[in-house]
């Protein structure tokens, strides 16, 4: 039978809370801490939620009655306690698979972390986790190479890689900074990185970076005998200037680029991972703006979330963190995410935040870049973490070498293979690291030289996102 | 003179990947890598290239892949064999993971005698 217009304001529970919703395998599944603001009740805060990040207005309106609202809206059919949080509660959201358009992030984005973070009635909202349906993420391209890709190109095998940022970062000139480049290849990195900072300013306009840069990568090549890259920067101010110089670099010969996806978007950052897959070019993602979205355990989305809208949009590394220097990250989270990053299925897993299942089918699977503050006494610790599916970035660790570039890169891959080669001898990295790094120091003057420069330092400051434990 | 004398210079040196960068393994380092290999469930390969031409992605293969190989003395004499054939060429073992489509472990156990 029809249903009838009734005009008004209706109890967003009534038609938004459906806890005896059995979720579809294709529904897109959410996850939302929510802080409902006093006197709201949990059920009505959580069906807010569902109701404002899909189909719900304020108000009834008479058009709804014109299509089927139940095939389309989004349902709030959990509610579970944080732990060790009485103010807060989970709440789980199912939303349809046609709310949102096939391949599009953005899309998706815009529905669950829109209008809804600015609702009245909650004091603070976050996004903690999404299940992608394996029917959406088919709709995805995805990483333009991924990790099995890259490591075929570069050559690159049984053991992490290893980079660095470009320093200082910013006021080079382009030929000064084709020099520290060259250090660091030719002292055996296999890759160096562009600061997310540097794009075409006015003391290195980016054609002159390339160029230098390419001469740096192609002599450090001929001379090592080994594969070398320099993430080229190619975030600009308009995807028509990010174009061409993604075109320049691949014009120069050169292996990669790399994109800023959070500042520069993901329409811009999808359209590029399209353009590298096109044109078999490698991309290397960094995340500034994370951290003004990710930090606030009350509000805002979790990195885990950030994390798969990149994968499913298109990188084939992204920066997550070091757990152990200079920037901020929980041990156990970042294991959790940088699974997200790697694997073809990851099960829910709560000691590790995360709160569904994911399946990503054929998808290829992105490095994982550890990148801040860390030197050499760190490696053992790294490796252990990190596995080899990863790219360890020393800028300072490398560069403040007392005998510069070239020997701080030595030390650091003398380092790296040190640590591989124990693990693989069923050593424990992490207990045994002194006297692994002593050892390899007896045969490298350029790794004892670095481990006396950095014995002292420190970064042990407590995390300020944990995970929600009792 | 205000020059370091205490700071070094670092000279290029001509590398061949993974282990590269330690002092060469001995025996009984190989085969502790060997052993992690076939721990790992990896099929062991081995392929040798004269220097000039190892910088390419294909060095030619020594027989085939050893499917199924769990003993690491095969897999030792395997690259004996190879070596005692080709010594001036680079002989290298990989590790094939039928899993990731990739190689979980390479590294060059004999350098070419010449090089």
């Amino acid at each position: 039978m029809a249903k009838k217009y009734d005009a008004g304001v209706k109890e967003y529970r009534d038609l938004y809370w459906a806890p005896d919703y059995v979720p579809l395998d294709t529904d897109l599944l959410a996850c939302f801490k929510v802080t409902q603001q006093e006197g709201v009740p949990r059920e009505e805060a959580a069906a807010a939620v569902a109701a404002e990040s899909s189909t719900g207005t304020w108000s009834t309106v008479w058009s709804e009655l014109l299509t089927d609202m139940e095939f389309y809206k989004g349902r709030a059919y959990r509610i579970e306690d944080v732990p060790g949080d009485k103010e807060s509660f989970y709440t789980f959201i199912a939303y349809p698979l046609d709310l949102f358009e096939e391949g599009s992030i953005v899309n998706v984005l815009t529905s669950l972390v829109g209008n809804v973070f600015g609702f009245k009635a909650l004091r603070y909202l976050r996004l903690e986790d999404i299940r992608f349906p394996i029917a959406f993420v088919k709709t995805c391209m995805g990483p333009p190479s991924g990790i099995q890709v890259e490591r075929d190109k570069l050559n690159k095998y049984g053991r992490p890689m290893l980079g660095a940022t470009i320093k200082p970062k910013l006021g080079l000139s382009a030929k000064n900074y084709g020099r520290a480049v060259y250090e660091c290849l030719r002292g055996g990195l296999d890759l160096t990185k562009d600061d997310e900072n540097v794009n075409s300013q006015p003391f290195m306009r980016w054609q002159n970076r390339f160029e230098f840069v390419a001469e740096a990568v192609r002599k450090a090549q001929a001379e090592t005998g080994e594969t070398k890259g320099h993430y080229l920067n190619v975030t600009a101010n308009t995807p028509e200037d990010m174009y061409e110089r993604a075109e320049f670099a691949k014009e120069l010969g050169q292996p990669i680029i790399m994109h800023d996806f959070l500042t520069g978007g993901f329409t811009a950052n999808t359209g590029l991972a399209k353009w590298c897959r096109k044109n078999g070019m490698l991309l290397h993602i960094h995340r500034a703006m994370h951290a003004v979205i990710d930090r606030n355990p009350k509000h805002g989305i979790h990195f885990r979330v950030l994390a798969k809208c990149l994968r499913l949009s298109g990188g084939d590394h992204l920066h997550t963190g070091t757990v152990v220097g200079k920037l901020e990250g929980d041990r156990a989270s970042t294991l959790g995410f940088v699974d997200l990053l790697r694997e073809s299925f990851i099960p829910e897993d709560r000691a590790r935040g995360i709160f569904f299942d994911q399946d990503w089918g054929s998808m290829p699977g992105v490095f994982a870049v550890a990148s801040g503050g860390i030197h050499v006494w760190h490696m053992p610790a790294l490796v252990s973490i990190f596995g080899d599916d990863s790219i360890l970035q020393f800028g300072g660790g490398t560069q403040g070498h007392p005998w510069g570039n070239a020997a701080g890169a030595a030390a650091n891959r003398v380092a790296l293979e040190a640590c591989v080669k124990a693990r693989n001898e069923g050593r424990e990295l992490e207990r045994e690291a002194r006297d692994i790094m002593e050892g390899a120091a007896r045969h490298s003057p350029e790794l004892a030289i670095a481990m006396e420069t950095w014995k002292e330092i420190k970064f042990e400051f407590d995390t300020v996102d944990k995970l929600d434990v009792a | 003179m205000n020059a370091d004398s205490q700071m070094g210079d670092y000279r290029t040196q001509h590398t061949l990947e993974t282990f590269s960068f330690l002092p060469a393994l001995t025996q009984e380092e190989v085969y502790e890598q060997i052993n992690y290999m076939l721990s790992q469930g990896l099929t062991p390969a081995i392929e040798h290239e004269a220097p000039a031409q190892a910088a390419e992605h294909y060095w030619p293969m020594w027989k085939l892949p050893f499917f199924g190989e769990t003993e690491l003395s095969n897999v030792v004499s395997e690259l004996e064999a190879c070596h005692r054939a080709y010594p001036d060429h680079h002989v290298r073992l990989i590790g094939y993971d039928s899993y990731t489509q990739s190689q979980g472990v390479c590294f060059v156990v004999y350098r070419a005698k010449s090089w």
